[in-house]
This record gives C-alpha cells, structure tokens and sequence, in this order.
C-alpha cells in the first residue's frame, strides 16, 4: 500500500545539493508527497576497523528507533562505505514492509570505478536505488523484469541498465 | 512458469543466518535456517529444499561431513559450502565431495547473486525438463506488448517458441514498434533470466567507442584509458545480449562481431588475455539486412548467423484494432505517472486514431496520448486534444515557425507554464523563451 509521505534524511558528508532533483523524481516515480531533511548522528560511531567500513545493520535499526515515524516511509542518505557481516557491501538496505531503510552514495559514483565523474549519472544511480529500498519498504521483493527499479543490481553498470519506475507486475504487487 | 526455489541456511552464526536470510526473502526465495548441521539433516527428513547452503566449520558436525550425508540421500541435490579465508583447502575437498560451488565470506554481492542464479538456473533446468513433456507455455513479464490482434499474437507466440533455446534471433520492425520490448520478453522468458540483459545501442556509438563499449579495454589502451573495464559481452556472461540498430555497424566491427559469435571469446581493447563469456545474441534493425546483404554492405556470414530466427513486429497501422488498448494502456501509464485521476477518451478520438497511419508507430501513440493528457481537460481525452487532421495528417502546420510554436506551447503546457522548467527543457534561457512567447502571441489557457 502506499504510505501518505516520503522523508528522505541527509546524514553527514552526503551532497544536499542534490536533494531537490531526488525528491521531485521520487515524488513522480511513487506518486507520493516527498519531504527532506538533514538529520545529525556521529556516522564515525557506526565505523568498523576490521573492515573498514560502515555497519548497515547498525544504522539501520539507528533509524528505525530515531528517525523512522510511524505512517510515512523515511529512506536515510549516506556517503559512506556500507557493509554487513555477510557481504562485502552494500548500496543500501531496508525492513521489507517495514518503516524505514538506508542508501549511499558512496559507490555509485563513476569515479570509484576510474571512469570520467558524471552527475547526471550518478543521480540516476542514486534515485533508482532510493525507489528499489522504497519498494522493499512497500514490500516489494526483487523482479526478474530487466528494467524494473525492482530488479536486484549488484554493480553500477547494472543499475545503469534498470529504470527508476516499477513495472506492471510490481505495480499490481505493491497496489499503487 | 516457475515455482518459488527454496533455499535452507545452515551456518552456527546468528548474524550470517540473519543476513543471508533477509537478502535471499528480497531476492523472491523461500528460506529456512539451520544452526547447525544435526538440525538441518533433521529437517530435509521431512522438507525438500532446492539449494542448501552451508558453513563448513560448525561445532558438532561439520559441513563437510553434513555434505557427505545429504548426497547419500538425493544425490543431484545442490549444496554450496560457505568457507573464511583459512579453510580455502577444505573447500575444494568439498567441490570433491559434490558441492554445487563454494563462497569465501564476505561474499561480494555480485559473486553471491551470480552463485545463486547458476544454482536457480540448474534447478529450474530440471524443473523445465519436467515441464517441457507437459507442452505448457505462457509468458512472462510481457505486460507490455499489448495487442490482441493476429500479428501481435504472433509475435507473441514465436516469443515463447524462442525464449527457451539459446538461438539468435533478428528482430525486424519499423522504428517505434516495441522491438526491444520484444527482446525484453524473450530475455525474461529465457533460462538466462537470472543473468543480466545487457543492450547496446550500435547506432548511437562511432566505431571505436563501441569496439571499447563491447570489448571492455585494459589500462592505457588508448588516452584517457586510466582503468581497464569490462566490456558489455563480458558482462552479460550467461545472460542476453541486445544489440539494437544492427545495421549501422561498420565493415571492421561487422568482422569483430563475427569472430567473437564463432569463438565465443576475445580480447579487450589493448589486452593480450583472452576472455570467455557465455551470451545469447538478439538484434534489432529496421533496415532490410538481407537486402544490405546483396548489395554488399552487410556481410553474408553475419546475417547467417544472427538470422537463426526472425521475428517482425508489425507496423501499427497493419493492427489498428489494437489501438484502443493500446490507448487504455497508455492513458493508465501516464495517469499514473502525473499523479492524475484516470481519464477516458471518446470513442469519435478512437475512431480518429484508428484512421491515423501512424508513420512513428507506438511510440508516436504513446507520445500523442501523453500530450493530450496535458493539453486536455483532465477527464476525458476529445477528438481536439489529438494533433490529427482529419485529412491524416500529423501536423497542420507547414513552417518551421509554426513547428516551433507548436512545440512551445506544448512543453509550457506540459510544465503548467513554469517557465523556468519549460526553459530547462527547450534548453533555451528565460528570455529567449519570453521572447518566443511574445513573438507567438502565446498564453495559458
Ligand atoms: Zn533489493
Ligand atoms: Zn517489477
């Protein structure tokens, strides 16, 4: 079902400059009012030295008991590096069906991987990522369609070849 | 088709089962977990799973041991061992013992989906072994090939006759038919489903910016080359590969394409190792190959070898009766997407439509439709919110003024007369937009 409102939260060194053009495409895409806002948390306390990364288990379940409100859908922003115990990282996670879930930006970014730095491409990277942990959210599981947002994408180029809407399928799944 | 592929997690590790098990729910599978082996033997007593995927070292039994067991009960069942970094040696004696594969934790995602997908493909193999004698096919993720009419059914049952062979296929239609629709369906359809469908659009590439964008090239290939980077034949190892505008390659990339399709294999673009990569191939054009074939500017052995099967999707204007549910689709798409209540359209615009010859195809339908929910009165599309004279013309206009008036207006319709957004998208600034509105004597209705 679709939630009444969208907030999207920047924590730490994640661009805000780029949050009005997120939010009008998420607001299209979901067809549900989007709000925004910074939010303050020391990100350094969720560092893992082993890995050298940031736990997503950890700030997630930070958001859901901190941020997360009881009728809206709340995706939290990042640039850090996430992982969790099992995989090596992550883009970003959430609760199927649940309040809340978690997004970086830190390895969508063309210049991660040695290519030319490309905004509009990293935007897209970022939003399409944002409406697939959304969808989790609504409680979309990942879809074989090549280019639903559902899809599950592993690496950017992968992401790149999905669109940012759902398909028909999911559609009908998530009834919106 | 398929039916969900369950998955049994055997690890003593609460926050590897935790993980593993959210990540695989999302991922569409059925999950149990095991905290160690005694208790996942118990439950394959009563309970079939498609994969098994467990930890090597656990205390009491050990995976190894717990392996030896399950393959004495079903011996096709796949089992997949999770090792860390010490016990890499362990994990081969497994591969030894029959294990499907083995994983190092942390997995890269990337590994863990192209690991599972192998496994889901193996057992749907099995799984369409089965099928197959039943003769049932229905398709997929085809719900947007609309049409009910004889050659968009067709289209859809040569689709279904493909899908499950690996064999190339040419798809043939007018531009703005939906042929990479159809390439989607017969990828979505395919055993390679699990893998990436990678498309490439040939026409829009020069030469050596697709010899790199199909190849992949090593650091320092040419300048600006700081990294080495996969190719696109690289990434859709055991998936589809979707070459569109085919017939706008060069002679040099046409014997490029050839030699990869025979070999299977080939280098990136200033590399010396060989690569192999398992892809199915499936074209577009728009042109007539074979017509290219005998005058000489398309190579007979390529078209011999993408042209296994061919499938023509029809002009709209050869199944006009499927207008009005292509009209209805569309309405409903770009409702949804404005976030507008769901409008009608009047039989007599229907009627105008189906008159229409519609040189564009769908995707000119569909960019009709969308401007006449922004230019219409929000609740039923009429007969005056369609570009269409009813002479069969597009457009009533002549000039490239009246084009560019035309086109104004439609765009600061579409942005409700904001003119900073409408600007942005004519690329022009501000004033010159004010200029134009001036000299066009627009205003907002
Ligand atoms: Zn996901
Ligand atoms: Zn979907």
């Amino acid at each position: 079902m679709k939630p009444d409102s969208i907030t999207l939260i920047s924590f730490g060194s994640f661009e805000k400059k780029l949050l009005p053009e997120i939010v009008d495409d998420i607001a299209r895409v979901t067809g549900v009012p989007v709000l925004y806002k910074e939010g303050f948390i020391d990100v350094g306390e969720y560092f893992c030295p082993e890995r050298k990364q940031y736990d997503g288990n950890r700030l997630l379940h930070e958001i859901e008991s901190n941020f997360a409100t009881g009728t809206g859908k709340t995706i939290a922003l990042f640039n850090v590096d996430l992982f969790i115990p099992i995989l090596t990282f992550i883009y970003g996670q959430a609760f199927l069906n649940g309040r809340c879930g978690i997004v970086s930006g830190y390895r969508l970014r063309n210049e991660k991987y040695g290519l030319t730095a490309d905004d509009k491409v990293f935007t897209e990277r970022l939003i399409k990522e944002i409406i697939h942990e959304l969808g989790h959210t609504f409680g979309l599981k990942h879809c074989l369609n090549p280019v639903c947002v559902m899809r599950s994408s592993t690496y950017v180029e992968d992401i790149d070849q999905k669109s940012s809407a759902f398909c028909g399928t999911c559609r009908e799944i998530g009834s919106f | 088709m398929t039916k969900k592929i369950s998955i049994l997690v055997v690890d003593d590790e609460s926050s590897v089962r935790d993980s593993l098990y959210n990540w695989f729910i999302e991922d569409g599978f059925e999950v149990a977990c095991a905290e160690d082996a005694k208790t996942a033997l118990q439950m394959l007593e009563s309970e079939e799973f498609d994969i098994i995927l467990s930890d090597i070292k656990m205390p009491g039994m050990d995976g190894l041991e717990m392996l030896k067991r399950i393959k004495n009960l079903k011996k096709d069942a796949i089992v997949i061992m999770m090792t860390a970094f010490a016990t890499v040696e362990t994990a081969v004696q497994a591969l030894k013992e029959g294990a499907f594969d083995y994983v190092t934790k942390p997995f890269d995602p990337d590994d863990l989906t192209h690991l599972i997908r192998n496994a889901s493909r193996q057992v749907s193999l099995m799984d369409e072994n089965e099928k197959l004698k039943e003769k049932v096919i229905s398709l997929e993720n085809v719900e947007d090939l609309i049409g009910e009419s004889e050659g968009m059914q067709k289209v859809l049952r040569e689709i279904a006759n493909v899908a499950q062979s690996s064999a190339s296929v040419i798809i043939n239609g007018e531009s703005g038919t939906g042929k990479e629709l159809v390439a989607r369906a017969i990828h979505a359809n395919s055993a390679r489903r699990f893998f990436p469908l990678v498309s490439v659009h040939c026409g829009a590439l020069s030469e050596s910016l697709l010899e790199s964008e199909l190849f992949g090239h090593e650091k320092g290939a040419f300048t600006g080359a700081i990294y080495s980077r996969k190719g696109r034949f690289e990434m859709a190892d055991n998936g589809t590969i979707f070459l569109d505008e085919i017939a706008t390659i060069s002679p040099k990339m046409q014997v490029e394409l050839l030699r990869v399709l025979e070999t299977r294999s080939f280098m990136r673009v200033g590399g010396n190792k060989e690569i192999k990569s398992d892809f199915r191939v499936i074209c577009a054009t728009n042109r007539d190959l074979k017509a290219m074939v005998d005058n000489g500017t398309f190579r007979e052995d390529l078209y011999y070898r993408l042209n296994v099967v061919q499938i023509n999707v029809p002009p709209l204007r050869e199944r006009t009766g499927d207008i009005p549910l292509l009209a209805e689709y569309f309405i409903k798409k770009y409702c949804t997407s404005m976030n507008r209540p769901l409008m009608t359209i009047e039989p007599a615009a229907i009627r105008r439509l189906e008159e229409f010859p519609f040189p564009g195809n769908i995707r000119e339908l569909e960019n009709m439709i969308e401007r006449a929910i922004v230019v219409g009165n929000g609740k039923r599309i009429t007969l005056k919110d369609l570009p269409i004279e009813k002479t069969g013309v597009s457009y009533n206009v002549e000039s490239l003024d009246d084009v560019e008036k035309q086109h104004i207006s439609f765009i600061l319709n579409k942005y409700n007369w904001n003119i900073s957004s409408a600007a942005k998208a004519l690329k022009v600034d501000r004033v010159t937009l004010y200029n134009k509105i001036r000299k066009y004597s627009l205003k907002q209705a």
